[in-house]
């Protein structure tokens, strides 16, 4: 279980939304969230595929659009601000996705480098090359950086994938699914990498998952999607003390299959 | 966010019982609004600033370049076929001496356009499909977007700016290669020296005739890159939506340009 880390600030909300509703045809997915997220927090949303944990955290980055509700990201309202204004904002967000979304065509270095040459074009080329070097030695890939993304394996994968959202010093990491399709090993590797982020880089976190066990390793709070609403929250203990079925059903499925 | 709006509008289109005429004709139009939306799309996102220069460069090499070998073999035989297959019916009234003139013609105005055309729509069309379609798919367009950088200028504009002006490009190196293999076939034949050969191609084709070329190559470019791009920048989940985008992409650039050539045709036509 992890140890809830003192340097989340309660008085500090980084991502507040309230009663945030999104469909797809006839299909509601999310009815009426409500969510807060506190800075230096790692805050775990769990659910059965399908429920909407990845629509969640996409709308936050802007890359869906809310149908009605409040969405309020490092102060910022989503529904007001301008395209210009999401890419300042999506520039203090890393978005780490469930399967790594590196770009094919380019090598380790280059996948690294690429959010650096489109937003910080005050940097030289050597200031480029040492905060990569920080980033892969963050997540232990120095050796790949001459490596092309399909050389890799899944681990190494995310861990890249973590590293590039890492290179732009995000505030918030919103971690869609970060240990799907892993082995137990590695995703025990890439929790503890989670729980490192968070404690070298400052960052508040969002970790999408119906894995348990990276929600008790890496989750200070834990939050349950269930019908389209946060229908538990709290510790990991707090949350699977429940006489409901569906809890009950998700937490044996996990842990006796 | 306009792809987040185009993706409602997707999900608006096919949601029941909401349909003005019927499923199937109310989609028709919903998709010719979408090319029409990525059209302007791309002329607003083109002319602003800031400029995908090198992007453009690297795309322009990847069209341009990279399909040189290609139009270079097709090009030559296309002209050398072309030229022993007008032998025959110009023997038949002694008149092989117009062999030049003829090639330099139905080479110039319509061969080598519509050849090139069809080898880009092959090569390029289907790559940038692809491309395009397994980036969508992997969510590499949607990573490059949450790392504030415009994916439609950097994928989009950049490939169909490239393929705009490198298919005519292609298309005046392919007018040489063919006349070249035209002049091969003259030269083994009718023993004409390269001198009076070219004297008579040039006799033969007409400013309009090489214009007309060059702005139907631009048009023909163009609709190969928005083909491909909107093809692939839409694909639909899976690697079947991939293969999906490639082969569309072809299909639909091939049909649209032989529909442009006939258009061209008759505008031509009337002006000459």
């Amino acid at each position: 279980m992890k140890k809830v880390t003192s340097r989340i600030d309660r008085s500090k909300q980084v991502i507040k939304i309230r009663d945030l509703r999104k469909s797809f045809d006839e299909f509601d997915v999310l009815r009426g969230v409500d969510l807060d997220l506190y800075q230096g927090e790692n805050l775990v949303v769990l659910g059965r595929s399908g429920t909407g944990k990845s629509v969640l955290i996409k709308i936050i980055s802007g890359l869906l659009k809310a149908d009605t509700g409040l969405v309020n990201v490092l102060g910022c309202d989503l529904s007001k601000i301008t395209p210009k204004e999401v890419d300042a904002l999506r520039l203090k967000i890393g978005f780490s996705f469930q399967n790594s979304a590196l770009y094919d065509s380019m090598t380790i270095k280059e996948n690294l480098q690429f959010p650096l040459i489109r937003n910080r074009r005050d940097l030289g080329q050597k200031e480029m090359d040492r905060m990569i070097e920080v980033v892969l030695e963050a997540v232990d890939l120095s050796q790949s950086i001459n490596q092309m993304p399909a050389e890799l394996s899944g681990g190494q994968r995310k861990r890249i994938g973590i590293a590039r959202t890492l290179i732009l010093r995000p505030e918030i990491m919103l971690y869609d699914e970060p240990t799907a399709g892993l082995d137990p090993i590695t995703s025990i590797e890439i929790n503890k990498l989670i729980n490192e982020v968070q404690e070298r880089f400052n960052t508040s976190s969002i970790i999408i998952t119906h894995d348990l066990t990276c929600a008790r390793d890496t989750g200070d709070r834990i939050v349950m999607l269930l019908d389209g609403q946060f229908q538990r929250q709290g510790s990991f203990a707090e949350v699977f003390n429940s006489d409901d079925e569906r809890v009950k059903a998700f937490y044996n499925y996990n842990f006796i299959d | 966010m306009k792809r987040m709006d185009s993706n409602i509008s997707k999900v608006n289109e096919e949601k029941p019982g909401r349909h003005v005429i019927s499923k199937r004709i109310d989609r028709i139009f919903a998709r010719l609004f979408d090319i029409y939306a990525f059209i302007v799309r791309f002329f607003k996102e083109a002319f602003m600033p800031p400029y995908e220069g090198r992007e453009i460069v690297k795309q322009c090499y990847e069209v341009g370049v990279k399909s040189l070998p290609l139009v270079s073999l097709t090009g030559f035989i296309i002209g050398i076929v072309f030229t022993n297959q007008s032998r025959v019916s110009l023997a038949e009234f002694g008149g092989t001496s117009w062999l030049p003139a003829l090639i330099s013609v139905a080479i110039v105005r319509a061969l080598a356009p519509l050849v090139t055309a069809i080898i880009a729509a092959g090569k390029v069309g289907s790559q940038i499909g692809a491309e395009l379609g397994s980036m969508k798919v992997t969510e590499q367009i949607d990573a490059m977007e949450v790392s504030a950088t415009n994916p439609f200028r950097f994928l989009v504009v950049t490939r169909v700016l490239a393929t705009t002006f490198m298919i005519p490009t292609l298309m005046m190196y392919m007018i040489f290669i063919a006349l070249m293999g035209g002049y091969v076939s003259v030269h083994q034949h009718e023993l004409t020296s390269f001198t009076t050969y070219f004297i008579q191609v040039f006799n033969a084709v007409t400013f309009l005739d090489v214009f007309s070329s060059l702005i139907k190559s631009f048009l023909f470019g163009f609709t190969i890159g928005v083909v491909g791009c909107y093809k692939g920048y839409h694909s639909s989940k899976g690697t079947q939506g991939v293969g999906k985008a490639a082969n569309t992409s072809v299909v639909m650039a091939m049909f649209l340009v032989f529909i442009e050539e006939l258009l061209s045709l008759q505008i031509i036509t009337a002006l000459r």
